[in-house]
């Protein structure tokens, strides 16, 4: 437990926190969601986050997803701090770097699946023809190209799950967050949308996924156990130790 | 760039409201028939209002018109029983009008006398107008054969008429009118001429001449007619004298109407202390007439513009509860990177969408109700340019008003919470 982190200079770390405190005011208590987390990871690296239901995973995704500022601390996404940023700011990190995927897949109903994968592009005013080619692109990576005018209603979930992480995707960004991928799904298609994810993570994007299911935090090469708002843990997972993929510190 | 993201999402708004078609038709309802009603009743309105000025105009927005009135307390001059009312307008009025303001281009006096005008067997009741040539200058009317007055015509005492295609129909079937005697209470007159006279049946307002006229030389008027009217009524004869009935002045431009006027009515007002004389400026008639148009305007409008209010708060209220409904999805454009004033775009494109829609048909029913009214209630009615314009701008601007509280309320969601919303 050194305090190296700051003095980290060319690092190849996408997200660095440094003593990151989440901090909720109940009535006249504080609760601390996440209470001092330092944490580094590697680009390209895959990593599961656990923890009991209150012991600040959630808090840590919204964080690490931009959608929240720590209350004290400092988080950097490429670099970039998010502490004092404006809400135009954090909307743009988003929307450069980052790639959620949710538990209930979170497709927009009216739009077609071209549309949905589409739709980073379109926030980003990239012109309506490059971002067609690239979505059809992706979903063919995700083995989609014939479902693209359909509605997501008319798809299964485990199609569905396949348009949001192609969504995810289009944008091309640095990290890759998925909370409860698999929840939703039969074990089956769970299984085969963590492949895809395991698929992704081989060809070097950054996965951050929160589950609660150890057979799917198996998939991820680095568990990481919260409890009270603190890093209860970090571990390795036997077998995951490829090729040349950077470790997280703990500090 | 900018402009794909401002298509693409009028597209997606298009795409939203097609989602719920009924919901977007009543939202635009209100919408519908605000625009309607503006458009029509200010097409009505208008229509009305250039009737009533097409009339005024008529008499000559240039012209002071006055004419003699009886008074109404009438103190008995002469003796016995018969008694004689002298009132009205005087020859010397002629003579100080004219020479008193030289923004006065000509006074047309008249002197109006009931005759009885015959051609062999044939009689028409007549309006004997005693006048001068300009009157023809003033009242210009096509002239139909013949000459009118002249000052030659004065300046001889010439025994001339001037006919009215009425009074030429009538009492000359069948002979060339020019050239006729015709004999008018004893006296015998040569027509000169025929003109065509204005068509009073329209409406309320009096032009100066009508059908029954026959126009002769003022100085032959008062030589053969005098200036004393009898009529005898249940044993008792009253004897009316007046020298002249009407004098039209009329004023070299209409800047100089009202100032003319007000002097013109200060003068007469001294020499004639009983007020027997009445004076009207059609300028200030037609004034008026545009200040109750305004008024009406204005009584138009605030209907018009309660019922954009309430089309407008039907709007708001929709895309409140549309805003709830898609938490969602403000949530996961949130997420995946759209800004707070992108959000604000969206709702506010589908609110001006449904606003504009809901114009545009209202524009169509608005443009259709003054035609039915035209065609069946024989009403004239004129759209606007304007008014159609206004409606468009007002469509958008409803769209924009009433749209910018649910837009801000979807952008301000915090994502987080809009995420897990159910």
């Amino acid at each position: 437990m050194t305090e190296s982190f700051a003095q980290n200079p060319e690092s190849n770390h996408v997200i660095e926190l440094h003593e990151v405190w989440k901090t909720y005011r109940m009535g006249s208590q504080d609760v601390h969601a996440l209470a001092g987390v330092s944490l580094s990871i590697e680009r390209g690296s895959f990593w599961a986050i656990s923890g009991a239901s209150g012991s600040g995973k959630s808090t840590m995704l919204n964080l690490l997803g931009c959608l929240d500022r720590p209350t004290r601390g400092r988080y950097a996404l490429e670099g970039q701090d998010t502490a004092s940023t404006s809400d135009d700011e954090l909307s743009d990190l988003r929307l450069k770097h980052l790639g959620f995927v949710f538990q209930s897949f979170n497709l927009i109903p009216q739009l077609t699946v071209q549309e949905n994968i589409e739709l980073p592009l379109f926030y980003q005013g990239i012109d309506a023809g490059i971002a067609a080619k690239s979505a059809q692109a992706i979903a063919e990576r995700v083995g989609l190209s014939d479902r693209l005018s359909h509605r997501p209603t008319e798809l299964s979930g485990g199609q569905q799950q396949r348009v949001a992480i192609a969504r995810a995707l289009s944008n091309n960004p640095s990290v890759l967050l998925a909370d409860e991928p698999t929840g939703n799904l039969d074990t089956a298609t769970g299984d085969s949308i963590m492949e895809l994810l395991t698929e992704l993570h081989e060809q070097g994007k950054t996965i951050m996924m929160v589950t609660h299911e150890p057979e799917i935090a198996k998939y991820a090469q680095f568990q990481l156990v919260m409890r009270d708002g603190k890093i209860e843990s970090i571990s390795q997972n036997p077998g995951s130790a490829t090729v040349g993929v950077g470790v997280g510190t703990l500090i | 760039m900018m402009t794909s993201r401002f298509i693409g999402n009028v597209r997606l708004g298009i795409k939203t409201l097609l989602l719920h078609k009924m919901r977007s038709i009543l939202t635009m309802l209100g919408m519908v028939f605000g625009v309607g009603a503006v458009i029509a009743m200010l097409a009505v309105g208008e229509g009305a209002s250039k009737q009533a000025l097409d009339q005024i105009r008529r008499l000559g927005s240039q012209n002071i018109i006055i004419n003699s009135q009886k008074p109404i307390e009438q103190a008995a001059s002469g003796s016995m029983q018969v008694r004689m009312n002298m009132y009205g307008l005087l020859y010397d009025d002629l003579a100080r009008i004219e020479q008193s303001y030289n923004t006065i281009d000509r006074v047309v006096p008249s002197k109006l006398i009931r005759g009885q005008g015959r051609v062999g067997s044939r009689t028409l009741e007549l309006r004997l107008v005693g006048t001068t040539p300009n009157w023809f200058e003033l009242v210009s009317r096509d002239l139909l054969a013949g000459r009118v007055m002249t000052d030659l015509d004065m300046e001889n005492f010439a025994s001339v008429v001037v006919l009215t295609e009425h009074g030429a129909r009538k009492l000359l079937v069948g002979q060339s009118a020019v050239g006729s005697q015709v004999r008018i209470s004893q006296n015998y007159f040569t027509v000169i001429g025929v003109i065509k006279s204005e068509s009073t049946q329209s409406g309320s307002m009096q032009t100066p001449d009508q059908d029954i006229d026959a126009y002769i030389p003022l100085n032959v008027a008062i030589e053969r007619f005098g200036d004393i009217t009898v009529t005898r009524s249940s044993g008792s004869r009253s004897r009316e004298l007046v020298e002249l009935h009407q004098l039209i002045v009329q004023v070299d431009s209409i800047e100089n109407v009202e100032s003319t006027a007000a002097g013109i009515e200060r003068m007469l007002s001294m020499f004639h202390p009983k007020g027997d004389y009445r004076m009207s400026v059609p300028l200030a008639l037609l004034r008026q007439a545009e200040a109750t148009q305004r008024t009406f305007n204005i009584v138009l409008g605030s209907i018009a513009g309660i019922s954009l209010l309430i089309g407008g708060i039907g709007i708001m209220n929709i895309m409140l509860a549309s805003v709830t409904e898609r938490t969602r999805e403000i949530g996961i454009r949130r997420a995946i990177g759209a800004r707070r004033k992108q959000i604000i775009g969206q709702f506010l494109i589908e609110t001006v969408v449904l606003s504009v829609t809901g114009g545009f048909i209202g524009i169509g029913i608005g443009l259709l109700i003054p035609w039915l009214i035209t065609m069946f209630a024989d009403m004239p009615t004129i759209v606007t340019l304007w008014s159609v314009l206004l409606s468009v701008v007002i469509s958008i601007g409803v769209g924009v008003i009433f749209g910018m509280y649910p837009a801000m309320r979807a952008a301000n969601l915090d994502p987080i919470v809009a995420l897990r919303h159910e």
